[in-house]
């Protein structure tokens, strides 16, 4: 723990980075409250403009011992000197980030008080798969910029406490005893506050705690466990998962327990067998090579995704299950005493439908223009599914139970045929350049969606592919199918990849 | 309704002789007029004196109480043209407005009234907004200060500083017969800092006084021959006055310090930037006493020559400390010293930047220049030794492990806001019928420009949106879409862009966002607005507004969150064959109002125990494939992304969080756009009736019948 700062001649000056209508604005008042009732002078500055549309926002706040009776005013400053900062506070972790970008985070002299908590960027948001940023090298960063770098979760413990992260906030900078007030005197300026006391006050102990404990920063982004639990499990499927234990290479087996698991869970054990089957080639190639199965796993990967691909069945299935009416109940925190409707956002056109039903009737419908005219004209226009509806339910429910029907579907032709092409290609890569068909396995990941955006992948996966002659010979092909397939993902025209694909030709 | 409330903060402006009052500027400076006997108060919102016009409203009742009246002006032109009772009558008035786009709009007002002159005292309190955190382009008010003659305060920014320009503004004011300007810097305005109170009082002189005994001086109206007369009025009467006033007054501060051959000239806003600067290299105390020379300008505008000269003369430099350019003081200074034939170097923009904010560091590195020309020999004892090697190389290694990881974060539209809906709706059009040149205007709209919608392509100004697309008035199929929000509406887009577009009988398309305040200032309400105001007139349509100017085809929808009536509406106003321009005023509730007035009726419902239903939407993770065409579509805060709890994907799915209110934008577009099923809306009940609870029991009895069977069936498949 650090001594208090010294006080005699100097302020201590603290900046406070947040987000719009996060409660910045609270924390800084408190400060002032507390500062201003233990005998400090304080001043609080905020620039808030148009940075209070949730864009980034912070305050700067000074404070002094007050001068014996007769004794001179200090001079404060408005403006955050960089080098000159005791502590900074940010309420998330790429804002702790901006803080020392700015200069105002010094190893010498400033303690780092961050919720390690991530609000996503709007660049992060909408990239096209995944476009966070690394947490990791952030919180490197804060450590190695500060002099004392607190860090935890607080927005998860805000939410816990039923407070807002503000509250824990206040509770760290307590704990952290940076600033010459004993802890009674911070839960003073809370109980002066004079809202939401009790639930402040929980918040603060859980942030005064999360220092005192020592809790150290770690990077999040590990996944809650799989929602939506498979169906129960048969005596067909723990046999093939036995199978995957003892034929498939350990590096893979997780991967291909879960491939099982969902594609027995989307169809049948039956399909399952087929999924282990086309695996086998793969299974046989990396056992040999005993190099990590970096081919088996991407291929196991995709390959189960392929063969549970999305169509209406899957997805009244999966609106239905029990598991998922919990999930809904718990994402929303209702209590026991609330009843809950859902209504589904659905728009199923005339192609899904014709997709769902058996082959021959399917391709008459697509093929016969006043049949599809009528169906268009039925489904041009979402619909709102009440699932908590007996009808609603009903008709999902109707749908759902197609599912045996499924491998005569005329989607189902089209998508083993593109599965088959996809898992060849794979393989004859493989034979010649084994790096490269790793990169063939992964751009399958474009394929996905619903609608016109798996289309779009399609296409784009196709795109792809049509570059293997040219790659297959060139030492860089493999990282440049990476490049090709990052190009594919950067927007939504397609304008990326056209010009990817064109240098590469050049 | 505006954005924060001062409800319980007003009550401080009743503090009394011997009093402390403690909180933010632009209270003190409320504060300060009531006790400078002000008769008069108007003004136009806008950062940073937005909370000032807050203030003042919230205050309304207090200001009654004494007999001073307060306007919520039209436009900041209107807002200067209040100050017209001041010419003729010895009344006090201020008002109040950002700049500059403030000072732009009332340069006309305030070119009139300066020319004139004034009986009463005129203030203007221009929030000057440059900066970080600064909405708009980068500009000085010294200009139109000089142009027009208006004098100019920029006071130290502690509350008892600012209090005092106030007073003394008034009386400088009326001792020269000219309108004077006090300028407050963004974090001055919002500064929490205290001040000795005196009592209020009440103008002495009042509007009754003034109408009942109305007067008039041909001689103070602007047309010739007094208009010459004026000129020379200005020059031989007006600014000596104002001179003699200040220099008696002592509203420039000197501080005096050892190294007596140098010395620093700052803009009083500047001062206690420069000070801590100081302090940092060891020339200064955290009181305020230096050893270098201080000559404080709280007047800028027009500078003592004789001040000026005393403190330079016999000194190697000076370095003046002047945000913005052109550097107009440095240049004065200069003159000055040149026609006393002073040779002390004057140092400035040579040691501080040119353009940009005069931050803290800014301020420490100029200065530190600045000493080591001239007196190295006193940094030697800089008493904070420079940062270690170790320190240096952690903070660099620091900055680089973070760099690729910070990503800009601009503001954005809020959760639930209807304007979103609008430029879903127009990239959706854009889809269909190709890119449209759009002309954008200010306000919350504005952030259309920013990803994820990326729409617009130029601003010129506050209700302006239309008037910027007015050369694009030629045959074509793909006629212009401008756009303005309610408040820029009604600030200048009536006449300037609507009624232009009618006149040159323009074909383009305007759209008008009406979110029932002028929400980007801090959702102050306005002629349109829906809110009932004890003051004010409001609840005047939009749409009668340009039909009143000629419009023809126009259309008003009533909830924007409809999307796809949105793009067809959008759609029908780019095709049409009707001549002449099409509006679409766009309406919904700004959202951060709508909250904020429902949300505390709604929980107490709640609390009574009555039916209350809230919405809030969220999307299945295993439906959603993590292509986030939907957040591309929309960008609202609470649609975020989550880990993929998938074991075999792994781009993030995406999530919407719980400050969710329901405003069913995701389920439309997932309608419009045809994205996909994942969206689910959930209707939660609150205090649920008998029959609520008899159909749920009713229901879960059948579904769960039906999810048995179905379990049984998979079992049986698998």
């Amino acid at each position: 723990m650090n001594a208090p700062f010294e006080t005699k001649t100097r302020p201590i000056t603290i900046a406070i980075f947040a987000m719009g209508g996060e409660g910045g604005g609270v924390l800084a008042d408190w400060i002032i409250d507390l500062a201003e009732h233990s005998g400090y002078l304080a001043q609080l500055t905020s620039v808030p403009g148009v940075a209070q549309r949730t864009g980034a926002t912070n305050y700067y706040l000074e404070i002094f011992r007050k001068p014996a009776n007769g004794g001179r005013e200090p001079v404060m400053a408005l403006i955050p000197m960089p080098g000159d900062i005791d502590l900074v506070i940010a309420s998330e972790l790429m804002e702790a980030g901006r803080a020392i970008q700015r200069g105002l985070v010094t190893p010498d002299r400033t303690t780092l008080i961050a919720s390690t908590n991530r609000v996503f960027s709007m660049t992060e948001r909408t990239a096209m798969s995944d476009g966070r940023v690394d947490e990791a090298s952030l919180i490197e960063g804060c450590r190695n910029a500060a002099k004392d770098f607190y860090a935890f979760d607080m927005a998860s413990l805000a939410e816990a406490t039923g407070s807002v992260i503000s509250s824990v906030l206040f509770g760290a900078i307590a704990g952290a005893r940076v600033l010459p007030f004993e802890r009674g005197a911070f839960e003073a300026a809370i109980k002066r506050g004079g809202v939401g006391i009790q639930t402040s006050l929980a918040a603060f102990t859980a942030g005064f705690e999360g220092v005192t404990a020592g809790t150290t920063a770690t990077a999040q982004g590990t996944a809650p466990a799989p929602a939506g639990a498979a169906s129960a499990e048969s005596a067909a499927l723990t046999e093939l998962l036995r199978e995957v234990d003892r034929n498939i290479p350990e590096p893979a087996r997780k991967i291909v327990r879960a491939g099982v698991e969902r594609v027995a869970d989307y169809q049948d054990a039956a399909y399952a067998r087929l999924y282990l089957q086309r695996l086998k080639p793969f299974v046989a190639l990396d056992t040999a090579r005993d190099d990590g199965a970096r081919l088996l796993q991407e291929t196991a990967r995709q390959l189960a995704l392929g063969m549970a691909y999305e169509d209406t069945v899957r997805v009244a299935e999966l609106k239905i299950r029990p598991s998922r009416f919990e999930r809904v109940r718990a994402e929303i925190r209702a209590n026991k005493d609330q009843i809950i409707e859902i209504a589904e956002f659905m728009h199923p056109r005339t192609q899904e439908i014709a997709d769902t039903l058996p082959a021959p009737i399917g391709r008459f419908i697509m093929g016969t223009p006043p049949v599809r005219w009528v169906l268009d004209r039925m489904t041009n226009k979402g619909r709102r599914v009440k699932t908590t509806s007996i009808s609603g339910f009903g008709l999902l429910y109707i749908v759902a139970s197609l599912k045996p029907w499924r491998p005569r579907s005329l989607r189902y032709e089209h998508e083993q045929k593109a599965l088959e092409e996809w898992l060849q290609t794979t393989a004859a890569t493989a034979a010649k350049n084994y790096d490269l068909a790793v990169e063939v396995a992964a751009a399958r990941n474009l394929v996905k969606g619903y609608g016109d955006t798996h289309e779009r992948g399609r296409a784009r996966f196709q795109t792809l592919i049509n570059t293997l002659p040219e790659l297959l010979g060139r030492e860089d092909g493999p990282a440049k199918l990476a490049a090709l397939r990052k190009a594919a993902n950067a927007d939504d025209t397609g304008a990326a990849l056209a010009t990817a694909v064109a240098a590469l030709r050049n | 309704m505006a954005e924060r409330s001062f409800k319980e903060e007003v009550q401080k402006l009743k503090l009394g002789n011997g009093e402390e009052f403690r909180g933010e500027g632009i209270l003190a400076i409320t504060k300060a007029l009531l006790e400078s006997g002000v008769s008069y108060v108007a003004g136009y919102q806008g950062a940073p004196i937005s909370h000032l016009m807050d203030v003042l409203s919230d205050a309304n009742d207090i200001l009654e109480e004494l007999g001073v009246h307060f306007e919520s002006s039209a436009s900041e032109a209107t807002a200067a043209a209040t100050l017209a009772a001041s010419v003729n009558y010895p009344l006090r008035g201020a008002v109040t407005f950002k700049a500059p786009v403030g000072t732009n709009v009332a340069a006309d007002a305030l070119a009139n009234l300066s020319s004139g002159g004034v009986t009463g005292g005129a203030l203007i309190i221009v929030g000057e907004d440059y900066g970080e955190g600064s909405s708009i382009m980068q500009e000085r008010s010294h200009p139109y200060a000089m142009k027009s003659q208006i004098w100019l305060l920029d006071p130290r920014p502690n509350l008892p500083s600012i209090v005092n320009a106030v007073k003394k503004g008034f009386e400088l004011s009326e001792v020269s017969n000219t309108p004077v300007m006090l300028e407050v810097r963004i974090r001055a305005c919002h500064v929490h800092g205290r001040f000795p109170t005196t009592d209020n009082v009440r103008p002495s002189f009042t509007l009754r006084d003034a109408l009942e005994n109305p007067r008039r001086q041909v001689d103070r109206i602007v047309l010739p021959p007094a208009s010459y007369l004026h000129e020379k009025e200005k020059i031989e009467k007006r600014w000596p006055a104002a001179v003699k006033f200040i220099a008696d007054n002592k509203l420039n501060e000197f501080f005096d310090g050892d190294l007596s051959d140098i010395g620093v000239i700052i803009q009083g806003g500047i001062y206690n930037t420069a000070l801590r600067a100081l302090e940092v290299m060891g020339l200064a105390d955290a009181f305020g006493t230096s050893r270098v020379p201080l000559y404080v300008l709280n007047v800028t505008y027009p500078l003592i020559d004789e001040e000026v000269v005393r403190f330079a003369q016999g000194k190697r430099a000076v370095l003046v400390i002047e945000e913005g350019q052109p550097e107009f003081l440095e240049q004065a200074i200069n003159t000055i010293l040149r026609r006393a034939d002073v040779q002390t170097a004057v140092e400035g923009k040579s040691m501080l930047p040119m353009a940009g904010e005069y931050t803290g560091g800014v301020v420490r590195d100029g200065l530190t220049k600045f000493v080591r020309a001239y007196r190295a020999d006193v940094l030697a004892e800089m008493p904070h030794p420079a940062p270690s090697n170790e320190a240096t190389a952690r903070l660099q290694s620091a900055m680089k492990a973070i760099e690729p990881h910070v990503q800009p974060r601009p503001p954005s539209f809020c959760t639930g806001c209807p304007e979103r809906p609008i430029f879903t709706a127009m990239k959706l059009v854009e889809r269909e019928l190709g890119p449209r040149h759009v002309s954008c205007d200010i306000g919350c709209h504005l952030f259309s420009i920013l990803p994820p919608f990326n729409i617009g392509a130029t601003t010129m100004g506050y209700g302006l949106g239309g008037a910027g697309a007015s050369a694009f008035n030629i045959k074509t199929d793909k006629r212009a879409i401008a756009i303005v929000g309610d408040g820029g509406f009604w600030h200048n887009g009536l006449v300037s862009s609507i009624g232009n577009a009618v006149f040159n009988k323009s074909n383009n398309v305007h759209i008008i966002v009406d979110n029932g305040y002028t929400a980007a200032t801090g959702g102050q309400d306005i002629l349109s607005s829906i809110a009932n105001n004890r003051i004010r007139s409001t609840k005047n349509p939009i749409e009668r507004a340009v039909r009143g100017v000629g419009v023809k085809w126009a259309r008003t929808l009533t909830r924007t969150y409809d999307v796809a009536k949105m793009r067809d509406t959008l759609r029908e106003a780019l095709t049409t064959s009707q001549e002449g321009p099409k509006v679409i005023v766009a309406s919904s509730e700004c959202m951060l109002n709508k909250q904020r007035r429902v949300r505390p009726l709604q929980q107490k419902a709640i609390k009574d125990g009555q039916r209350v239903v809230r919405e809030r939407f969220g999307v299945d993770p295993d439906t959603c494939t993590g292509d986030h065409s939907c957040i591309r579509l929309s960008g609202c805060p609470s649609l975020t992304v989550a880990p993929n709890p998938d074991p075999l994907r792994n781009d993030p799915v995406t999530r919407v969080i719980n400050s969710c209110v329901g405003c069913g934008l995701c389920g439309e577009v997932a309608h419009a756009a045809v994205l996909c099923p994942s969206f689910y809306r959930a209707s939660i009940i609150n205090n649920p009736s008998k029959w609520d609870r008899f159909k749920a029991r009713m229901r879960d009895k059948v579904i769960t019948f039906l999810q048995q069977r179905m379990a049984q069936r998979e079992l049986a498949a698998a």
